[in-house]
């Protein structure tokens, strides 16, 4: 690969990190996994003038579980994910989106809080985190830690609220009592990103109706889209089939798919409905189960 | 992998290795240690390095070229431009079809990606740098991205550079008989018609084309480093194009990362990179990028065809007619035979057996990259083979048929070969519904048939298709069959050195197939030479016998032939050596491989190496010393390797994907000579095959920007999704070559796209689908049973 020409840091400490982003702030990008940087390097669409490699810094790999949430930090790749038991025992949404990212290369490299401070709107794990409202957690020297809830979070498509001078340092998702969890994914072949991606998540009251619910959808929109509308129909009923086609229907007329080589629009706002129905009768059985 | 056999048993022991035999792979040794030796491992001293400035528009007058800032930046080295080239007659090259191709752009540029201008700089990073600051004044012009727009009246004129060029036509040609065809269609109870476009895609091999030149501006020595499947054809191309003495020119094809027809044509990098070594005396690499290679190389397909099948209600074909218009990009680039400017797509006729056919096609230019001939395809008999395999389908489906009982019905039968079919080929030998039978022994074929009657009953889509395709490969006849007037035979040379050691050379190239084993095991067959004591030497011109290179499945047919036939010359020489030695006439020997004897006394025998030892050592009187030949072997016909493919499919009717669930694939191409490496061409077959009908192909905009320049946008299937394949084979041998071996390489590209389609169609057939065109993409699927919805 030949991209322009660059800095290249690789700090030891987290320390280090937050002092180049504050000295340098906008001309510096943080390399996670590199598996959306550098591509766009390679093609000459970013030019950096600054890459600082966090990849040294220790203490920055874990899934755990912390005050209440599933917390995935900074350094976690895709690949730890897919082979986390406190991820299978916590959150089917994201297990089952884990595999569906990228192909096994990437997924050893690529985190999963890179994928969404990057906010690719064909991205995967942003549509995951909307569906579980979670939050992000954001450190700069001079400002300290910062909470930011995922839906203040991501902006635009590539686009999101974090300053230059910040490093995302964890994702973490609510735990929930009773609930579950699940990702459709229509790929053309393993490693391509979604032509359509629909993440669910039911949580049940011990009555059996829906006490919460997260539906978002991926590549239909310009950005990773949260139907609102669709989780509002759902909450305080029981679940039923006819219950899931109603929220189906509210998805697949609130997003905004365009036609491409991957299939006309009309085709993909079928496949949102199919997915969601699939994905909520795929999530109900996870949280009954 | 399973795999059902039906071949004979081999001749010679496992260590001679000879025919038959699953002797592994010599090469692989150096490849899969990482001692290979690719275009890009090749550094000289003082080496520059060159980043061609490629046309961001598909269509446009150029009004001027800025060179100044980019020649200013520190470390480039020069800046080229096409009308530097024009100064030394070099703008504009032949190609491999006749026509002409621009090597840097003057006037415009015809293409996007089209090569405008060179960056010669000290490290590649810097010559990238450089080529962002060549400044192009372009004046945008309408682009015609189909062959239909390029044909209808007021359509730009592409090919303005070609004197009284009025239209887009690249050529027109046709083959069959229009007056009994049309006889055949007048007393048919049924026509059935097929319109379908096969795609534009691309071969995409790994390693991309590149070119280190090192041309000496004192002894006028050029040593050109090169990813190419044709050396020879090359450097006479070279010779022709820039003017150099052909003994002067060496072409040096290292190690290939994958070919499959993309390494065939010359491009414009390898010329301006040999013009400026010669012109900066010092050696220059070029290396494409992975988009460079998708956007301006060889591609693939892209033929528009409609075909006519003329039926009896019993289920006889009578008569077939087709209509083809190609999208051939700027250039008709090509490497077709002088004779047919279709290539060999007149093959449609198949496996079947019927008086009469016609088929006409149109060559038009369009504001694409050009190529067309490559991807595994024997001059355009993918094409072909997928439609007629396709209309078949569809004729059984009109009639009530099971597609298969169709094909039974119409098959040519063993006793008809040798067979002259409607549009002129002489097809040597097979047996079609012996492949056919196998294949749906194999699959469970009426088993299956009735978990479909059961599954349409419950609303499940699944589909079972077939192909049953006949090839034609190994140009070819002298008579029949040249490349820009080169003959196509092919070439071996033979040592056998004083210690029975032995070393092979070949006109042809390997790019992955083999060659270095499989030709090895040749001449252990035909000598009792051990195949690991065979060292194969190709893709040096200066080393190797003329020849017209590796691809359209031709290696075997005539470099095969070609090691035969020396082989024998060496043994005929060999015998006399040995009566010398056992002091016997030569009559009086017989020859068990390896080794003569005294016929009637098995213990008075000489080994092919003590023969050897004597060729050098004590040769008899009056005779030349050493045992070496050469043979340049002029096929008498192609051969015509044939097989049946079934494809089952599971359908999800709520997206439109499509599962293989099984894929049998019983190929026969004669006698096979390491089954272990045709098993491995017939799986890359299968795997492309799958590609072409499930996801892949080149699209463009209405301006003419290719979409599918990477590959996140180019789909290469991996192993995750490419289905899992059982084989069988049968063995019909060639009876006009040596060894009765007919090619392989392209076998399972050319027949299994209409498999995995049919497959799809057939899912879908009881609701009135006919047709999705390739890549049958989801949304295809999803739509066909929309619009055959009640
Ligand atoms: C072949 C291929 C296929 C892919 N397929 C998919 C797919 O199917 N689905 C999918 O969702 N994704 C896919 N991706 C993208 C992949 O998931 C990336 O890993 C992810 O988008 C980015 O994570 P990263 O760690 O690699 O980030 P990087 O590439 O290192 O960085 C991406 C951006 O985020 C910023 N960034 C990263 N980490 C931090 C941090 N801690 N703090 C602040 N800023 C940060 C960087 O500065 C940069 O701007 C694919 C990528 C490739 C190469």
């Amino acid at each position: 690969m030949y991209p322009r020409a660059f800095d290249y840091v690789a700090p030891e400490t987290k320390q280090e990190v937050l002092d180049i982003l504050a000295e340098r702030g906008g001309e510096v990008k943080v390399l996670a996994g590199g598996q959306s940087l550098i591509p766009m390097m390679k093609l000459r669409f970013a030019s950096p003038g600054t890459l600082v490699d966090i990849n040294r810094l220790s203490g920055l790999d874990s899934i755990d579980i912390q005050n209440g949430h599933l917390r995935v930090q900074a350094l976690a790749r895709h690949s730890d994910v897919v082979r986390s038991d406190v991820v299978a025992a916590e959150n089917d949404a994201m297990a089952s989106a884990a595999p569906w990212i990228a192909d096994p290369l990437v997924r050893n490299l690529g985190t999963l809080c890179g994928s969404v401070a990057h906010h690719d709107p064909e991205g995967d794990w942003a549509s995951v985190m909307l569906a579980c409202d979670a939050e992000v957690v954001a450190e700069s020297r001079d400002g300290g830690e910062r909470v930011i809830p995922i839906a203040g979070f991501l902006v635009d498509m590539f686009t999101t609220s974090l300053q230059p001078t910040e490093l995302v340092t964890e994702v973490r998702v609510p735990r929930y009592r009773r609930g579950g969890g699940n990702y459709q994914k229509l790929e053309r072949k393993i490693g391509d990103y979604a032509t359509v991606g629909v993440a669910t998540h039911l949580e049940l009251d011990d009555a059996g109706s829906i006490s919460n619910a997260g539906i978002a959808l991926t590549s239909v929109y310009a950005h990773n889209l949260k139907v609102t509308d669709a989780e509002q129909a759902l909450v305080g009923n029981a679940p039923s089939v006819e219950l899931f086609a109603e929220a189906a229907r509210i998805a697949a007329a609130a997003c905004d798919p365009t036609s491409d080589v991957r299939g006309s629009a009309e085709y993909k706002r079928d496949v949102v409905r199919v997915f969601t129905e699939r994905g909520l009768t795929a999530s109900l059985a996870a949280a009954q189960g | 992998m399973t795999t059902t056999q039906h071949h004979h048993a081999p001749i010679t022991t496992p260590e001679v290795g000879g025919i038959g035999h699953n002797v592994r792979r010599i090469e692989d040794d150096r490849f899969i240690q990482g001692a290979g030796n690719y275009l890009d491992d090749i550094v000289l001293p003082r080496m520059l390095h060159m980043v061609l400035v490629r046309s961001p528009l598909a269509h446009a007058t150029i009004n001027s070229i800025d060179t100044s800032a980019a020649e200013a930046l520190d470390g480039v080295v020069a800046v080229v431009t096409g009308e530097m080239l024009a100064g030394y007659n070099l703008a504009w090259m032949p190609t491999l079809s006749g026509d002409t191709q621009a090597v840097l752009a003057t006037d415009k540029v015809r293409f996007q990606g089209q090569e405008v201008a060179a960056v010669i700089a000290t490290d590649p990073y810097v010559a990238r740098d450089g080529a962002e600051l060549v400044m192009v004044d372009y004046e945008p012009l309408d682009a015609i991205v189909n062959p239909m727009q390029g044909l209808e009246p007021d359509a730009p004129i592409i090919r303005d550079d070609l004197e009284d060029k009025a239209d887009n036509v690249a050529y027109e040609w046709e083959a069959g008989d229009a007056g009994a065809t049309a006889e055949a269609f007048a007393t048919a109870d049924r026509v059935v018609t097929i319109e379908t476009h096969y795609p534009r895609s691309h071969p995409s091999p790994l390693e991309t084309c590149g070119v280190v030149a090192d041309v000496s501006p004192v002894t006028g020595q050029a040593t050109i480093y090169m990813t190419s499947q044709a050396p020879h054809a090359h450097r006479t191309v070279f010779a022709l194009v820039a003017g150099l003495p052909e003994h002067n020119i060496r072409i040096i094809s290292p190690d290939v990362g994958g070919g499959f027809g993309n390494k065939v044509p010359v491009y414009p990098g390898y010329v301006v990179a040999t013009a400026a070594s010669l012109v900066l005396g010092a050696p220059v690499k070029w290396v494409e990028t992975r988009t460079e290679n998708l956007i301006s190389t060889g591609f693939a397909r892209d033929y528009y065809m409609k075909g006519e099948l003329a039926v009896t209600a019993e289920g006889k074909i009578l008569g077939l007619r087709v209509d083809m218009v190609s999208d051939q990009g700027a250039f008709y680039a090509d490497a077709q035979p002088t004779k047919t400017r279709a290539g060999l797509f007149h093959i449609v006729t198949g496996s079947y057996d019927y008086p009469a056919a016609h088929v006409t096609t149109k060559g038009v230019y369009t504001n694409k990259a050009p190529g067309g001939v490559a991807y595994r395809c024997s001059f355009r008999v993918t094409e072909a083979s997928f439609l007629i395999e396709r209309l078949v389908q569809n004729a059984a489906y009109e009639l009530g048929m099971d597609p298969a009982e169709f094909r039974k019905r119409n098959f040519i039968q063993p006793d008809q070969f040798p067979y002259h079919s409607p549009t002129g080929f002489v097809y040597d030998s097979g047996d079609y519904e012996t492949a056919l039978d196998m294949a749906m022994d194999m699959i469970g074929y009426e088993k299956l048939r009735a978990e479909q009657a059961r599954a349409r009953a419950e609303g499940r889509l699944m589909g079972i298709g077939i192909a049953s395709f006949t090839e034609v490969v190994g140009a070819g006849p002298s008579g029949e069959y040249d490349i820009l007037g080169l003959k196509m035979f092919d070439s071996a040379e033979l040592r056998v050195h004083p210690t029975g050691k032995a070393i092979l050379k070949l006109g042809v190239k390997t790019q992955g197939q083999g060659h270095e084993t499989t030709f090895a095991q040749i001449v252990a067959e035909e000598l009792g030479i051990p195949a690991t004591d065979v060292k194969v030497v190709h893709g040096d011109t200066d080393n190797t016998p003329y020849g017209l290179g590796t691809y359209a499945s031709r290696s075997t047919p005539t470099a095969g032939a070609a090691t035969s036939m020396v082989s024998r010359k060496l043994r005929s020489k060999a015998r006399e050596i040995a009566a010398h030695l056992l002091e016997a006439s030569p009559e009086d020997l017989e020859w068990e491989v390896g080794a003569f004897h005294v016929r009637g006394s098995p213990e008075s025998s000489v080994t092919i190496q003590e023969v050897a030892f004597a060729a050098y050592t004590n040769h008899p009187p009056g005779m030349e010393a050493g045992l070496e030949g050469v043979h340049y072997y002029d096929p008498p016909n192609m051969t015509y390797p044939f097989g049946s493919y079934i494809v089952v499919v599971d359908l999800d009717s709520g997206t439109g994907e499509w599962k293989v669930r099984r894929m049998v694939a019983v190929d026969d191409c004669g006698v096979r000579i390491n089954p272990m490496i045709v098993d491995g061409q017939i799986h890359g077959g299968l795997a492309e095959g799958f590609a072409m009908s499930n996801m892949q192909w080149i699209t463009f905009d209405e301006a003419g920007n290719c979409i599918g320049s990477n590959f996140m946008d180019y789909l290469v299937p991996t192993a995750w999704e490419t289905p899992r394949f059982e084989l069988g084979e049968t063995v019909t041998p060639s009876p006009h070559h040596p060894i009765g071996a007919k090619g392989v390489g392209e076998s399972a590209t050319v027949g299994s796209p209409a498999a995995y389609v049919n497959a799809v169609i057939d899912a879908l057939a009881h609701i009135g689908v006919r047709n999705i065109d390739m890549p049958v993409l989801p949304d295809r699927v999803w739509q066909a049973i929309r619009d055959h919805a009640e």
